[in-house]
């Protein structure tokens, strides 16, 4: 588990309602955390996912090729956007990590395209209709991270290349100099393995 | 409507990952937006996205940083009111909703413009690498054999037309890449109107592909 784990036993705290059939008690601490500041706006809750989260943010995007100062001034507006749409957060669909990382990335398109990245928002309406994964498919964050350890090495650079620094398959092609089919096969190979985790039972 | 071709994985990573060159993101959001397959998959990969977050070293924050940050979060938000606009006029076209950022009004009133060999065309000029543009083919028609030297994705808007690989009906996309030669022809006696998104220019095959390649210019 992380060392930073969010404190106190009161993130399981009654107050919390079920959430589309998932109770807090079954959630990994961050998602729960995240499910408790959307239904109280408590800025002490807010706190601890920020001294949790805007570090990797910052990590993030400054891997993205931000300069520093442009990653604290997004990291900081990645996590005020936290703290608004928290309410819009469904735990059946995403841990907080998952979610807290496409705000993220809808914020860089948009810096760094000048453009808005509208495509990605536009889902938050009807994702809500898709029918919601099994609690059990939201409880292997950790299992997802040692399965990304455990990818052999060609396969977890194209993802990090892809996911870090937001190299497009024609880019990493032309960095490894492999075929454009070999960066896919890579990607898909890797998504495959860590796919496979995720509908495991524990 | 029944979708039948999806993206391929690498395809929706990239997505996930905010890596796609612009059209074809505007593309795959077209698609994602008729597709619970795809959006599930969706999900799995940007759960990639938080697992490789949360597995980065954190980077040091200006010590500020948090005081900064809970000074703001009493304000006033003021770019919320923008969403609306875009899902009220979705309800008056028969755009897919993610293009009708970038054109107005329905598919058979936009501006075609006439390329030859029975296909009409808009460019969405978009930035970046590749291109994104509208085709509209007529019934009969072929395209000349072709591949890509890079990713191409076609999203079947209205219509059909069936190719080496199957056929492809409105919703479907066609998810290649420089692996796949293919001559696509409308296969109904209906106009097919489709999006394309490359990320490198289309190479043609054979004599006639040659020919064709400077007028069609893609």
């Amino acid at each position: 588990m992380q060392e930073d784990e969010p404190l106190g036993g009161d993130v399981k705290a009654a107050s919390t309602p079920i959430i589309n059939s998932i109770s807090s008690d079954q959630l990994e601490p961050w998602s729960a955390l995240l499910v408790r500041l959307g239904g109280e706006r408590d800025k002490a809750v807010f706190a601890q996912l920020f001294q949790h989260f805007a570090p990797r943010l910052q990590a993030y995007i400054m891997r993205l090729g931000m300069p520093r100062a442009s990653a604290e001034e997004l990291s900081q507006e990645a996590m005020l956007l936290v703290w608004r749409k928290a309410e819009m957060y469904k735990p059946a669909k995403a841990r907080a990590s998952s979610w807290i990382f496409t705000l993220a990335r809808n914020l860089c398109i948009d810096r760094m395209r000048r453009e808005k990245a509208v495509e990605c928002e536009l889902f938050e309406e009807y994702m809500e209709h898709d029918q919601a994964e099994a609690p059990e498919q939201l409880l292997l964050e950790d299992r997802m991270q040692q399965a990304i350890a455990l990818l052999p090495e060609n396969q977890a650079q194209v993802l990090q290349l892809c996911f870090y620094e937001g190299k497009s398959h024609a880019e990493i092609a032309q960095q490894l100099a492999i075929p454009l089919g070999s960066v896919k096969s890579r990607m898909r190979l890797a998504f495959d393995k860590l796919k496979a985790h995720w509908g495991e039972a524990q | 409507m029944t979708i039948r071709h999806h993206l391929d994985d690498s395809t929706l990573l990239a997505y996930a990952a905010g890596s796609l060159p612009q059209g074809m993101a505007l593309l795959v959001a077209c698609h994602l937006h008729n597709c619970p397959h795809c959006r599930q998959t969706l999900l799995q990969a940007e759960a990639v996205g938080g697992a490789l977050l949360q597995a980065l070293e954190p980077a040091p924050l200006d010590p500020q940083a948090l005081q900064a940050v809970m000074a703001r979060l009493d304000q006033p938000d003021t770019k919320r009111s923008e969403a609306g606009s875009v899902a009220a006029a979705a309800r008056n076209s028969d755009l897919p909703v993610p293009l009708q950022q970038h054109l107005s009004g329905d598919l058979a009133s936009l501006p075609w413009r006439r390329m030859g060999y029975g296909m009409q065309h808009i460019d969405l000029k978009l930035a970046g690498p590749g291109t994104t543009r509208l085709l509209k083919i007529a019934p009969g028609i072929s395209v000349p054999h072709h591949t890509h030297g890079g990713n191409e994705l076609t999203l079947i808007l209205r219509g059909s037309y069936a190719d080496e690989i199957g056929r492809f009906c409105a919703g479907d996309v066609a998810d290649l890449d420089d692996t796949v030669q293919h001559q696509p022809i409308v296969d109904t006696d209906q106009d097919c109107i489709c999006l394309i998104a490359t990320d490198a220019p289309l190479r043609f095959s054979g004599l006639m592909g040659r020919l064709a390649q400077p007028f069609i210019g893609m």
